[in-house]
């Protein structure tokens, strides 16, 4: 037994060839290769571009803040719409990160909460948005409902994932305590990964802030309503001043959930 | 919910029939140290009756054990590494489901429990782990607390609302292992020494009919181990807890409990008392002789 392994190792090697990763990079750059050669991306069409960009940079200064009033009701929506769908987002996908986790969960209990994930992943915010355009009419309902969709799909997964890292050691010992299965979640799971979901829902919000700029777009609410409206009219001068603003926003959320995550130490 | 009932015992126990006993072949053959030291069965506080447990079918880690536990004292469980000590000690908790066989806590069959009762007879059964196993990033006082999560209702346990009594009764046992300065520190600041006391603390904090120790001391050094077992055999002695110890450690195993029993391929091959365990019987137990040359003893 010991002499039939002993002859099948290659000494002389750190690791066996792994054959399929090595196909699998070679699949990759062929394709690579491939997708360039076909876009026919040449240093002409990128310099003709680059002078399209420089006139239409020239048109974006200075800045229009004239319509103050117009951007600040359009930043009030998506700040709205981005705070209202993280939380609403938030609260949803705990319990069903909590039925995704394998390790906690019967399969046929965790394969429908992450079929319901998979849903709400799989299409873009702006296509839910759209839907629910449709669906509740113009305005910012629309777009808290497609961000709510969207932040359930993505944090659901994120939770689940932390869910399902957790030492079951910990677990173990509470449930040897006789604690009922909130009490083990309460104690054995959730101290594990909280820190974690603070993190994950500070960047929900970051991403829910910038989405909600978005989903305007389609007519769901907020300043990408505005800002859509002023790229059609050619005022590229107040495209400027939106896009600033949403800049100075981002940041701001930046810094806001920099300090929640500090206040909870996470 | 059943928080706050004590567990029902239904019928008669069944290991003080002496009919069913003689119908056990398991113990028709087997004398058990615990009868003979005790006196009588009706003493014991838990009793293995054939005991088996294949995780793969047909490769059974325990082959039908079959042990009384007297109602004091420390029995440890001495035997090589993955002889199935974990795994009798997980079974009689239930973390590790039995595939057959009786284990008879209270005066009732822990392996045929379900949900709600599992859980109340849990209750009365600590344990304390080999890694400690505490929730990392709770305080040390939450982590004594989590020991009365059994009686307190789930909706108290989110709220962190325990019974100023539970409280009291926490703060004195951290007082008895020590650690009532660390409190409100969390708990991955302390030691591994520090750790176990609280892994203690949180298992007496059941008021336990039962201890068991799953390798409490094998990630401790050497003093710190002989600590934590001092604090294990005082605390246990002074509640009348009967304690079922896995050890790897023989000496320890000597010097701290009033019964060995010598596990060896998934059966008791030794049974008595420390002073009775020789050299022959470690031999028996770990397989070879030469690694009890050059001891000191």
């Amino acid at each position: 037994m010991a002499a039939t392994t002993d002859s099948l190792l290659n000494r002389s090697a750190i690791r066996p060839a792994n054959w399929p990763v090595r196909f699998a990079w070679l699949a990759f750059a062929l394709y690579f290769a491939y997708a360039l050669s076909h876009l026919e991306l040449t240093p002409a069409r990128f310099f003709a571009g680059l002078d399209y960009g420089y006139k239409f940079i020239a048109k974006l200064f200075p800045p229009d803040f004239h319509r103050w009033e117009l951007l600040l009701k359009g930043l009030k929506e998506s700040l709205e719409i981005a705070i209202l769908a993280s939380v609403l987002g938030l609260v949803i996908s705990l319990p069903v990160s909590l039925l995704a986790a394998r390790n906690l969960m019967p399969t046929w209990v965790t394969w429908p909460a992450r079929l319901l994930m998979v849903l709400c992943r799989s299409f873009h915010p702006v296509i839910i948005a759209i839907l629910f355009v449709k669906a509740v009419g113009f305005g910012a309902l629309a777009g808290i409902l497609a961000l709510t969709v969207a932040s359930l799909g993505f944090l659901g997964k994120l939770f689940t994932e932390a869910i399902e890292e957790i030492s079951l050691k910990q677990v173990e010992a509470v449930r040897a305590t006789g604690a009922p299965f909130m009490s083990v979640i309460a104690f054995g799971v959730l101290p594990q990964v909280f820190s974690r979901f603070i993190g994950f829902a500070s960047y929900e919000l970051d991403s829910n802030l910038r989405n909600s700029t978005m989903v305007g777009i389609v007519g769901a609410g907020g300043i990408g309503g505005t800002l859509f409206a002023a790229f059609q009219r050619f005022d590229y001068d107040f495209v400027c001043a939106i896009i600033l603003t949403i800049i100075a926003m981002i940041i701001v959320g930046e810094v806001l959930t920099h300090a929640a995550k500090k206040v909870f130490r996470a | 919910m059943r928080a706050g009932n004590p567990p029902r015992i239904r019928g008669f126990p069944q290991f003080c029939n002496p009919a069913a006993s003689i119908e056990s072949p398991a113990l028709a053959h087997h004398t058990s140290y615990a009868a003979h030291i005790a006196g009588s069965q009706t003493d014991a506080a838990l009793a293995i009756r054939g005991l088996v447990k294949a995780y793969v079918r047909g490769k059974p880690v325990l082959n039908g054990i079959t042990l009384d536990i007297a109602s004091n004292g420390i029995t440890a469980i001495v035997g090589p590494s993955g002889t199935g000590k974990s795994t009798l000690i997980r079974c009689i908790n239930r973390l590790v489901e039995p595939t057959s066989g009786e284990i008879i806590f209270e005066g009732r069959n822990l392996v045929t429990l379900k949900r709600s009762d599992l859980r109340a007879a849990r209750r009365r059964i600590g344990m304390v782990f080999q890694e400690y196993n505490l929730v990392e990033r709770l305080s040390v006082m939450e982590n004594v607390l989590s020991g009365r999560l059994g009686y307190v209702s789930p909706f108290k346990a989110w709220l962190r609302r325990f019974p100023q009594s539970d409280i009291n009764e926490a703060y004195a046992l951290l007082e008895s292992v020590g650690l009532t300065v660390y409190a409100h520190a969390r708990a991955d600041a302390l030691s591994g020494g520090q750790r176990q006391r609280v892994g203690i603390a949180r298992a007496l904090m059941q008021r336990p009919k039962l201890l068991l120790a799953d390798e409490p001391t094998s990630s401790l050094d050497p003093k710190t181990s002989v600590e934590i077992m001092t604090l294990m055999r005082d605390l246990s002695a002074q509640r009348s807890i009967p304690a079922i110890v896995n050890i790897h450690n023989v000496e320890l195993a000597r010097r701290f409990a009033t019964r060995i029993v010598g596990l060896s391929g998934g059966a008791v091959v030794f049974d008595g008392a420390p002073g009775a365990l020789s050299d022959p019987h470690l031999k028996q137990i770990y397989g070879g002789e030469s690694w009890l040359d050059g001891r000191d003893n």
